[in-house]
């Protein structure tokens, strides 16, 4: 069974301007397969729906047509069974709750016992490398921090999908890179499947299995990269991965994707 | 830390003492029966009279109410403003309940947001004094077991009716403050309406809450003095306002007591939600940022 199976997916939005309304097409007839385990990175230029059709998975929105799954059930039973973790752009931490408060949330929401609450979030505040910090409020701990709370908050109930839209997106790029290789460990240790937003060319190959490659206007699904991986083991050393040429590889493979596609774009929505 | 907390005392009384020399300064310079201007009253007279100077006001607070002996008029102010207070708490507790009570309507129903909104805005432009005499006669006809309405309770209602708005208004801002982000979030842990308002809506409307209490709080004293002077309530400060100030002619600086007592009140009013605030400062966190 898939983690994700999206098929014949069309998002239309209606977008009221001055007078009337128009229509925008976020998505048009986007099929996408997410293997257990796989991790999925969803690239492209902004408008392309890469967001929108995260937040579809989500159950966050409907599609207007076409069948979202996930793990074989529809989207909506998905979310309310908690099949999947989130985390977005901006952390989304509660402000007035401390760190381990808000790592608890998830599990307090669905009425778990609160010494459970407790050691669940020692250990993933621990994971995520804030055992010191578990008791600060939000506001004093730094961008990058944050974003290791939301991810900790996301894992708090065993998903076996972890939906991540952009989430390194407001950091700067050493932390970004620093958080990059951590999200790896993460994900080596809980074998979830992940679908991770961005629009950054070697975060996706570095990160990702598999590349999708979206263009706009409509959003469509234009290339699948898959990754070479060099043969260096993951870990300490994620610093010479960035500098194999596998690596460069599949960067320019990608970025031959994105831009090929933009040259093709026009012609494309001719010929519909 | 310490002098944080003692500046803004300084100020207060400095502003207080700015304003006792701005009478007594207009009282010296001011011409005795005031600026006329075609049967227009434009600036007040400075007779005794109209205008005591402030510390005949303050000593004769420090003086026998009636007579040479008896209670003090600070006692006597201080007495009345202990129950007037209580009987805005009370106002405003009502009140406070009523408001939050319509904002949760509000927020969960779009229709009831559409439908009652006007007729709250309305709810404020009937005039207090028209509604007292109303609200007395109400009560009156009342009959709640063992319970005997009483004329303060007339009072508690009105002030109530006051309060109330405000605090609905700024309790519906504030439940509709989180981010879409957050939101959201609760979306996707699949939890409905009331454990979002639990842990998402009400934590995050806590700043709105406050200001609106404070507000609410203030008007729920005037709403009660007006109220006691317009339904001839018994021992509160709006009472004594009007005794001491029909005795005017004879005993000017009295009826400043009453007055000042009614602003004390408000500053004790404001002191305690304030301190409310304080038992909530986490829930303020993005405010002090």
């Amino acid at each position: 069974m898939s983690a994700v199976e999206v098929s014949g997916v069309t998002k239309v939005f209606e977008v009221r301007s001055g007078r009337g309304a128009a229509t925008v097409r976020a998505l048009d007839d986007v099929s996408l397969t997410v293997a257990e385990g796989e991790f999925v990175a969803l690239i492209g230029p902004s408008g392309c729906g890469k967001s929108t059709l995260m937040r579809l998975i989500a159950d966050l929105d409907e599609p207007s047509s076409g069948d979202v799954r996930v793990f074989g059930m529809p989207a909506r039973r998905a979310r309310l069974e908690r099949a999947y973790g989130i985390a977005f752009q901006q952390s989304g931490l509660l402000p007035w709750r401390t760190v381990r408060a808000n790592v608890e949330l998830p599990l307090q929401l669905h009425g778990a016992p609160a010494a459970d609450r407790r050691a669940r979030a020692d250990e993933l505040i621990e994971l995520v490398g804030l055992t010191e910090f578990a008791d600060r409020h939000p506001d004093q701990l730094s961008g990058g921090m944050q974003q290791r709370v939301a991810i900790a908050r996301a894992l708090a109930e065993h998903p076996r999908l972890l939906l991540m839209d952009e989430p390194f997106g407001a950091l700067d790029e050493m932390t970004r890179e620093r958080l990059q290789g951590e999200l790896l460990r993460i994900r080596a240790e809980t074998g979830a499947a992940v679908v991770f937003v961005t629009h950054s060319i070697p975060e996706a190959v570095f990160l990702a299995d598999r590349v999708v490659v979206m263009s706009p206007r409509p959003g469509r699904i234009t290339d699948t990269v898959a990754v070479e991986r060099a043969p260096i083991a993951a870990g300490p050393a994620d610093d010479a991965v960035r500098e194999t040429d596998a690596f460069f590889r599949s960067v320019t493979a990608v970025r031959e994707a994105l831009h090929g596609r933009e040259g093709a774009a026009p012609r494309g929505a001719e010929a519909r | 830390m310490r002098a944080r907390g003692a500046q803004p005392l300084l100020f207060g009384a400095l502003g207080v003492l700015l304003l006792a020399l701005a009478w007594e300064l207009y009282k010296a310079l001011g011409p005795a029966e005031g600026v006329v201007i075609g049967g227009t009253v434009l600036l007040p007279r400075t007779t005794e009279l109209a205008m005591p100077h402030v510390w005949d006001s303050v000593a004769r607070a420090f003086e026998p109410a009636t007579g040479s002996a008896g209670e003090l008029v600070v006692v006597a102010v201080a007495r009345a403003a202990v129950q007037t207070l209580g009987t805005a708490a009370m106002g405003l507790v009502l009140g406070a309940l009523v408001g939050v009570l319509l904002a949760l309507v509000m927020q969960r129903f779009r229709l009831a947001d559409r439908a009652m909104l006007p007729w709250l805005i309305l709810s404020q432009t009937v005039p207090l004094i028209a509604l007292a005499p109303l609200v007395v006669a109400w009560g009156g006809r009342l009959e709640l077991g063992a319970l005997q309405w009483e004329r303060w309770m007339s009072v508690a209602v009105i002030a109530s009716y006051l309060a109330f708005f405000p605090i609905a208004i700024g309790t519906l801002r504030g439940l509709r403050a989180p981010d879409q982000e957050h939101l959201d979030l609760f979306r996707a842990q699949g939890v409905g309406w009331w454990r979002t308002l639990r842990y998402l809506r009400l934590p995050a409307a806590v700043p709105q809450l406050l200001s609106s209490l404070r507000l609410g709080a203030a008007t729920a004293i005037v709403g009660t003095v007006v109220a006691e002077v317009s339904t001839g309530a018994r021992g509160g400060i709006g009472r004594l306002i009007v005794e001491y100030a029909q005795s005017g002619s004879s005993d000017p600086a009295k009826a400043w007591a009453p007055i000042a007592g009614a602003v004390v009140m408000g500053l004790v009013a404001a002191g305690i939600v304030a301190l409310a605030g304080l038992a909530l400062r986490d829930y303020r966190r993005a405010e002090a940022r």
